[in-house]
């Protein structure tokens, strides 16, 4: 998991920051899913994120370390007009939608579209299906390659007959998917996106996405090492309290706490 | 500081008061609960005779039995209330309001005796240091009162209640195991109907906002299908006043109280079983009013409903339901806070607070407006614009965000929320930067999600600004805040404060017959108070907050010139004195005197006297 990636922190390879936001509508798990990723955890029934939350979490490639710095924003729609804060200058974006629940993909689409007309250029784009606990094809789906056969009949009609027969599927097999996998995963090619399906509960497949991410992002956009990200806010401020910040940071370090790095350096 | 004079020979009226002395507090006879709202007293009478008529003092003599019923003072109701004496000479009250729980009054002469000669004791060595003698009598006739034992009638009061409604402190009993619990949701068969209604009407509590179309924004308790019958009818009587002219603010109804507050747009209800005033609902309504402000701003709402009055708020409101659920039953539990409108701040020297203020100055960045340091809802340090000051509505929503709702805190990392301060300026937005620290162990760090931290233990940084972009540099802020705060000790010292936690009554006065108080620096606007020691149960204690929301009603209402306000049921013993620089709210054992009670209080302000600049934030950090 998340966990055994972060260990090698202290190798000598190379540091990256990424920054990375979650964007999606209410209650798909946007939360959950950084929960899972960055401590390992999950709540039920945990209440909804107001604005935005930030938080950092380290993973080893073979080569370099990535640090994420993760924007995991509010679904609601009164924060919507906040979101081009968070993802400007973002390197990635999680775009999370519900297997169980298809108007939140609709709602991932939306945004799939704003950030490739609006964010980075350069940005990757995840598209993440959620809650794959509550499918009852979830067994062995781990593998992105073999859920569609084992899916049966919803995998393989389109996208407008699906709706019917996952219906018949959820009265007979108590399966609560709704959104087929090869309905998103088709958009998410046609739209070159990296996709998954997830279960922030039991952590299936959450660490992948972000290893898929790291993977992804283009060496030539690593190289100023800081996501740029926040360096213009940051700049802005340098006088007075940040540069003792930063002195704070250093001195911080050096104290060798083992806990999870709570600086952007 | 004045303090409460406590001697009782003497009978001067209320207008031997000296005008000089108009700190002292303006005490007039007041019977323990009383029906308001009350006129206000006419002039205290002069002669002895008169007192005796009043089947409140202990000044009675023998034989003057006929003089108990012959004339109340203005200052009792008179429905329902008997008196009468027993053959040991002891006098009872008897209210014949029925569902009271037991209680006892009983009044009994002998065992105080004359006042002259019962306050020799407490009361002499109070007089060293009262200066205002002439305040004595009313004083006096205040705490000569009686002290209380078990009663074998069962079920008399010494009178009304503060609001007339039948339910009093004692007889408050929230099954606080249910009291929150969700209601199923009716199914569509609606078989489960009639059990979801019972549930609903099981509460205790209620709080309910509709748009003035009538629509449902937010009910604490049931789903749609269970109370829209119930918002329909509000709104119908609502309208109704409304259609007339006049708006309706509260009525009772089946032994609650309904509060209504009257927004441009929005109605929110209130039904409230516990003892509360109109005025106190009422405020706990503003609040929820204030939260809704704080997610949408005022502007917004207004334009939401200009554009289509029709409109369903609680897509907007989205995720805010726990918000006002939280608050809501912080309400339901009791929460000093809101019943004083005024902030705790964490016990701290002096010394410790100057140098966390120094600090927060110093790591000061032309973006920041408020920064605050937050020790479980306690405040700790506050940084602040010398022409702004913080409103502590405008912090009960951000302490009710971080500490009682649980969304912010167990996302671990750091926040950056866009909220509407409505004291501070309702039409704008203004960006909270929020940090937990774990001071676990003295290993000072961010706190990690995992961790379950108390609600009590929790420390907060809190940056907010007015630029919206400017979370990186509230956020250098917060590292060299707890860079300097580590290097400098405070947090140890701030965590040693929170493991301290509040004291004891007896710590603060040895031996001292009070069991909680609270103490209200009308100044600083805040409060502070010992532990809840002795009432550890959620039952308990908001049975003691009922006391006290009795307390602040009797001493608040509109025509009340009370200042001290003595109080005694079976189960506790209970005074109210209010002066311009301060309130105190204490609680007793039932049988405790009204000298050492007054003896106590003295100390309690004695004490805050000595302590104020280590329990208040006093100036703060100001720039």
């Amino acid at each position: 998991m998340a966990n055994t990636t972060s260990g090698g922190a202290s190798a000598p390879k190379p540091s990256s920051s990424v920054k990375l936001v979650l964007l999606g509508e209410a209650a798909v798990g946007k939360s959950s899913l950084v929960l899972r990723f960055v401590n390992n955890d999950f709540q039920e029934n945990k209440e909804p994120t107001i604005g935005a939350a930030f938080l950092t979490q380290k993973i080893s490639l073979p080569n370099r370390i990535i640090k994420f710095e993760i924007w995991d924003t509010a679904g609601q729609e009164r924060f919507a007009s906040l979101a081009p804060m968070y993802y400007r200058n973002a390197q990635a974006a999680l775009v999370v939608y519900d297997l169980t629940k298809p108007t939140s993909l609709i709602k991932a689409k939306h945004w799939v579209a704003e950030l490739q007309r609006q964010a980075s250029p350069g940005i990757v784009i995840a598209l993440v299906g959620n809650k794959l606990d509550l499918c009852a094809d979830a067994e062995g789906s781990g593998d992105a390659e073999t859920a569609p056969s084992e899916g049966g009949g919803d995998a393989e009609t389109g996208a407008e007959g699906a709706a019917a027969d996952v219906e018949a599927e959820t009265q007979t097999d108590t399966n609560a998917r709704k959104v087929p996998k090869r309905e998103a995963k088709a958009y998410a090619e046609e739209e070159s996106l990296l996709f998954f399906e997830t279960s922030a509960k039991t952590g299936s497949n959450v660490a992948d996405v972000f290893t898929a991410i790291a993977n992804s992002i283009p060496e030539s956009s690593l190289k100023s090492g800081r996501g740029g990200g926040a360096a213009g806010a940051t700049q802005a401020a340098l006088s007075g309290a940040a540069n003792r910040a930063e002195e704070a940071r250093v001195n911080l370090g050096e104290r060798g706490k083992d806990v999870k790095d709570n600086c952007a350096c | 500081m004045p303090r409460l004079a406590n001697d009782g020979d003497d009978h001067n009226t209320q207008a031997h008061s000296s005008p000089s002395t108009p700190q002292s507090p303006e005490t007039t006879i007041e019977r323990s609960k009383l029906e308001v709202p009350r006129p206000p007293l006419p002039p205290r009478p002069t002669n002895l005779s008169t007192l005796r008529s009043r089947p409140s003092t202990s000044y009675q003599e023998h034989g003057s039995k006929d003089g108990l019923l012959s004339g109340t003072t203005t200052a009792v109701t008179t429905t329902d209330v008997n008196t009468y004496t027993t053959n040991d000479g002891s006098r009872k009250l008897h209210t014949s309001i029925g569902s009271r729980s037991p209680s006892s009054s009983t009044l009994k002469r002998g065992v105080i005796g004359s006042p002259r000669l019962s306050d020799t004791g407490d009361s002499s060595s109070l007089r060293s240091y009262v200066p205002q003698l002439e305040t004595r009598e009313e004083v006096s006739s205040l705490f000569g009162d009686h002290i209380t034992e078990e009663d074998d009638e069962g079920n008399s009061r010494p009178s009304q209640d503060v609001f007339s409604s039948q339910f009093e402190a004692d007889a408050i009993d929230i099954d606080f195991d249910k009291e929150f619990d969700s209601i199923p949701e009716v199914d569509e068969d609606g078989n489960n109907e009639e059990l979801a209604h019972s549930l609903w009407r099981s509460k205790s509590k209620h709080f309910m906002i509709l748009s003035a179309a009538g629509k449902p924004i937010y009910t604490r308790h049931g789903s749609d299908a269970v109370i829209s019958g119930y918002i329909g009818i509000i709104q119908t009587i609502i309208s109704f006043y409304q259609s007339s002219g006049t708006s309706l603010r509260s009525f009772s109804s089946a032994g609650a109280r309904f509060v209504i507050l009257s927004q441009a747009n929005l109605f929110l209800v209130a039904i409230s079983r516990i003892l509360e005033s109109d005025s106190q609902l009422r405020l706990q309504l503003e609040a929820l009013y204030m939260q809704i402000l704080s997610t949408l701003t005022l502007p917004n709402l207004t334009h939401i409903f200009s554009v289509r009055p029709s409109s369903d708020l609680r897509r907007p409101l989205q995720g805010t339901e726990v918000l006002l659920s939280s608050l809501a039953d912080s309400f339901t539990r009791g929460s000093p806070s809101t019943l004083l409108s005024a902030l705790e701040s964490l016990k701290l020297r002096k010394s410790h607070r100057d140098i966390i203020n120094n600090t927060l100055l110093k790591s000061r960045v032309d973006e920041l407006l408020y920064g605050l340091i937050v020790a479980g809802g306690r405040l700790v340090s506050v940084v602040r614009p010398k022409k702004h000051s913080l409103h502590p509505g405008d912090l009960q929503l951000i302490f009710n965000m971080l500490f009682e709702a649980e969304g912010v805190k167990a996302g671990g990392g750091e926040s950056w929320i866009p909220l509407c301060l409505p004291g501070f300026n309702p039409k704008g937005y203004l960006y909270m930067f929020v940090s937990f620290l774990s001071l676990k162990n003295n290993n000072i760090r961010q706190a990690a999600a995992e961790e379950e931290i108390p609600k009590e233990d929790a420390v907060a940084i809190i940056l907010i600004s007015a630029n919206k972009e400017s979370f990186e540099s509230m956020r250098s802020v917060k590292n060299y805040l707890v860079h300097e705060l580590g290097r400098s000790r405070s947090l140890a010292t701030i965590q040693n404060a929170i493991q301290a936690g509040r004291p004891l009554p007896t710590d603060i006065i040895p031996g001292t017959v009070l069991r909680h108080f609270l103490f209200k620096s009308k100044a600083n606007v805040q409060f502070f108070m010992p532990s809840f020691t002795s009432y550890e149960t959620p039952r308990l204690r908001r049975r003691l907050l009922s006391v006290y929301h009795e307390l602040h009603a009797s001493v608040h209402t509109k025509h009340a010139s009370v200042k001290v306000h003595h109080s005694v049921s079976a189960s506790h013993a209970a005074l109210a004195w209010v002066t311009p620089m301060f309130e105190l709210y204490c609680v007793a054992g039932p049988s405790t005197g009204r000298n050492a009670l007054a003896h106590s209080a003295n100390k309690v302000v004695q004490w805050v006297q000595k302590e104020e600049e280590r329990i208040f934030l006093i100036g703060g950090a100001v720039f």
